[in-house]
């Protein structure tokens, strides 16, 4: 089965640039060696300016790293290297009209043969810090290294801290058991055993607590933080109610009504747990929630 | 049959249309529950004996009692593992291979966490089991060993009469997911010493939905799904009679065409092997092509990947499948492949072309005439070839993996 977008299919078929650059003076060579890909990238870039006038690639890989391929040379063809390495992989999967998450592995890949192609041209030494395992949550492709190392750096707990952190486990949830089995290992090397019970965010270390009116303080200056950028956009927010790990904003401005509310929110709890170092949830308070659905009927 | 070259029945297969139509009445007029008294079951429990005297004929068991119907190949296997590990609970330890399918593969690795011991029978570069180690391990702490007849993914076979036979004097159960063998090789497990065996569907032109569980008589038993007295008690829950019609329709044609199976589709899977090793370079057969099912080849292609083929040959309508790690959607290489110690370089570039008794020579010439153009124009983007042969050693491309 392939969920490929034409365009996708367009790069495979008939890949631009294909075949090494005549005279490169920037050449990367990288691969991952568990799923199979291996990028070979040559530019040749005009050193006074520090343009690249020519890419070329040679690709061992699936459809999507083929067309992958193509689509990074097209990109950075004419582009300064500086502006080169600014090009996300999520540039290179928009200029394909979208990668199926399992394949999004393969946009990284180009970018990392355009780092190292990069480094070879400035006689740099690049180091590769991109580390591939077993593809646990298809849902946002996060997958088993990634998962281990977040759930080290910060003494995650549940399925639902590595949800928070991660996204893995936060769409159709089928690989809970994965990640449990993650956690598991992971506390077991701490001396410690993953406990299914667990609330999300309880550490057991001991941290000094904060008091209700700190807590609200704090949930307020951390609201100030992001205001800026709702008011860019004509909208604000505004704490309402605070209870427990339940915190009730209302959007206001262009926020209320606005399609794109719940990714907002998104971000605002984002930023919310970060700073109270807590896992919390934001709510629209009810009446909220109500006007918006009568406005939709 | 619809359009297209269908080169996948490894993966699955057509529904014979003679399949259909036998199965087609339990879905309508013959709705009656099998259990019941009346006129309405009372058809339908005849038509499941029918069903059971033909899975008993094709595969050579002595008692039709002995064939348990179930939901697919998986649940058969699920069931064998279990029932031995319950049934004996003082043993605890599993004997299995390193190449079986995941419906074994994933059961063992959770019965490791559960304190289980299992030992691995690891393969050679042909993809063959050392006898010898295998003999070593047997012993009374062994509560079943389960070795797949053939294997899915080159056809190589293993000696799984030799080893029933070897568990027995050692007074060990032993089951093999034969859902590859059936309807391809000829077999009489009544002359053999294995004590269970899984079979699925829809690998031999039955529906999806409905496999077996040969059971030996007198094996000690227990089962997956308690409930109902169907199945003797031993498979509880209504059974799935249009399928099970259809499976014992699928085992009796199986069974007349076991000789052309042999011959005519053996005849064009060699035809087809040929045919591509002899214009492309540096491809090879994997597995171990003197003991293989008839209908299988497994050919690794160099210096490309796999899933690229799929989609070109696809492009054509030629549907195959491939060890890569790109068409399982899990970021992994075949364990068979690796099992066997294929370079990577091959191991992703292995395309499985598993044939049926409904190919025609026509179409095999197509597929033969559609594989060289498509190798070649992938190794023209690979890093890893130039010009007409592989990068030479000294200026090898060699990234920097992660």
């Amino acid at each position: 089965m392939w969920d490929y977008s034409e365009k996708v299919k367009e790069h495979f078929y008939n890949p631009h640039n294909a075949g090494a650059v005549e005279d490169a003076n920037a050449v990367g060579e990288v691969g991952s060696l568990s799923c199979g890909d291996a990028l070979l990238l040559t530019l040749k870039v005009e050193p006074e300016t520090n343009t690249i006038i020519a890419a070329g690639f040679q690709t061992f890989g699936c459809t999507s790293a083929i067309a992958s391929s193509s689509a990074l040379t097209d990109i950075i063809k004419g582009m300064s290297l500086d502006q080169a390495l600014t090009v996300s992989n999520q540039d290179i999967a928009d200029y394909l009209d979208g990668l199926p998450p399992e394949k999004m592995h393969c946009s990284v890949m180009g970018r990392e043969a355009l780092q190292a192609a990069i480094a070879n041209y400035r006689g740099e030494k690049w180091q590769n810090d991109h580390e591939e395992g077993a593809l646990i949550c298809k849902c946002f492709a996060v997958d088993a290294v990634m998962i281990e190392q977040t759930i080290r750096d910060n003494n995650l707990r549940t399925v639902e801290d590595v949800s928070n952190y991660t996204k893995a486990g936060g769409g159709c949830s089928s690989c809970h058991e994965g990640i449990e089995e993650i956690l598991t290992k992971v506390l077991a090397e701490q001396g410690e055993s993953f406990n299914p019970e667990a609330v999300a965010g309880e550490k057991p270390k001991p941290k000094p607590k904060l008091t209700n009116l700190q807590r609200i303080k704090l949930i307020e200056k951390l609201l100030e933080d992001i205001r800026p950028n709702l008011q860019r956009d004509r909208g604000d927010v505004e704490l309402i109610e605070v209870n427990g790990k339940y915190i009730y904003l209302k959007m206001t401005g262009a926020c209320a009504g606005c399609q794109m509310a719940a990714t907002t929110l998104g971000g605002i709890q984002q930023h919310l747990v970060e700073g109270l170092g807590e896992f919390v949830r934001v709510l629209l308070p009810i009446e909220e929630l109500q006007r918006r659905a009568a406005m939709r009927a | 049959m619809s359009e297209g070259i269908y080169l996948d029945n490894n993966a699955t297969t057509m529904v014979a249309p003679e399949v259909v139509d036998t199965m087609l009445p339990f879905l309508t007029e013959q709705f009656g529950n099998p259990s019941s008294i009346h006129q309405f079951g009372n058809k339908v429990g005849h038509a499941l004996k029918q069903a059971r005297k033909q899975v008993q004929n094709l595969l050579g068991a002595e008692y039709e009692s002995e064939i348990i119907f179930t939901s697919c190949g998986t649940e058969s296997d699920s069931t064998a593992i279990l029932s031995a590990i319950k049934s004996q609970p003082q043993r605890k330890e599993i004997i299995t291979t390193v190449v079986e399918h995941p419906a074994i593969l994933s059961v063992c690795e959770q019965l490791k966490k559960e304190g289980y011991t299992i030992h691995y029978l690891r393969v050679d570069k042909k993809g063959r089991l050392d006898m010898n180690k295998y003999e070593r391990l047997l012993s009374d702490n062994v509560a079943l060993v389960s070795v797949m007849w053939a294997n899915n993914e080159t056809g190589t076979l293993f000696p799984v009469t030799e080893m029933a036979e070897m568990a027995n004097s050692a007074g060990v159960l032993f089951h093999t997911d034969a859902v590859q063998v059936i309807g391809k090789l000829p077999i009489n497990l009544k002359e053999t010493c294995i004590d269970m065996l899984s079979l699925s569907g829809h690998k031999l032109h039955a529906p999806k939905g409905v496999g077996a569980l040969y059971l030996r008589r007198g094996v000690r038993f227990r089962p997956l799904l308690r409930g109902g007295h169907q199945e003797r008690g031993r498979r509880a829950g209504t059974e799935n009679s249009a399928s099970i019609v259809a499976l014992g329709k699928a085992c009796e044609m199986a069974a007349e065409s076991l000789a052309y199976e042999k011959t005519t589709v053996k005849a064009l899977r060699d035809k087809l092997e040929h045919g591509i090793l002899s214009q492309v370079s540096h491809c090879f057969v994997t597995g171990d092509p003197s003991n293989r099912l008839p209908h299988t080849t497994n050919i690794a292609f160099e210096y490309i990947e796999g899933e690229a083929i799929l989609f070109l040959l696809n492009k054509l309508g030629i549907a195959a499948s491939s060890g890569s790690a790109c068409t399982s959607g899990s970021l992994e290489p075949s364990h068979v492949m690796k099992a066997m110690d294929i370079p990577f370089t091959a191991a992703h570039g292995s395309i499985r072309f598993s044939l049926s008794r409904y190919n025609t020579p026509e179409e095999i010439d197509k597929v033969i005439e559609a594989v060289p153009p498509i190798v070649a124009q992938l190794r023209k983007l690979s890093p890893y070839w130039s010009g007409t042969s592989p990068v030479e050693k000294e200026q090898a491309f060699a990234p920097s993996y992660a």
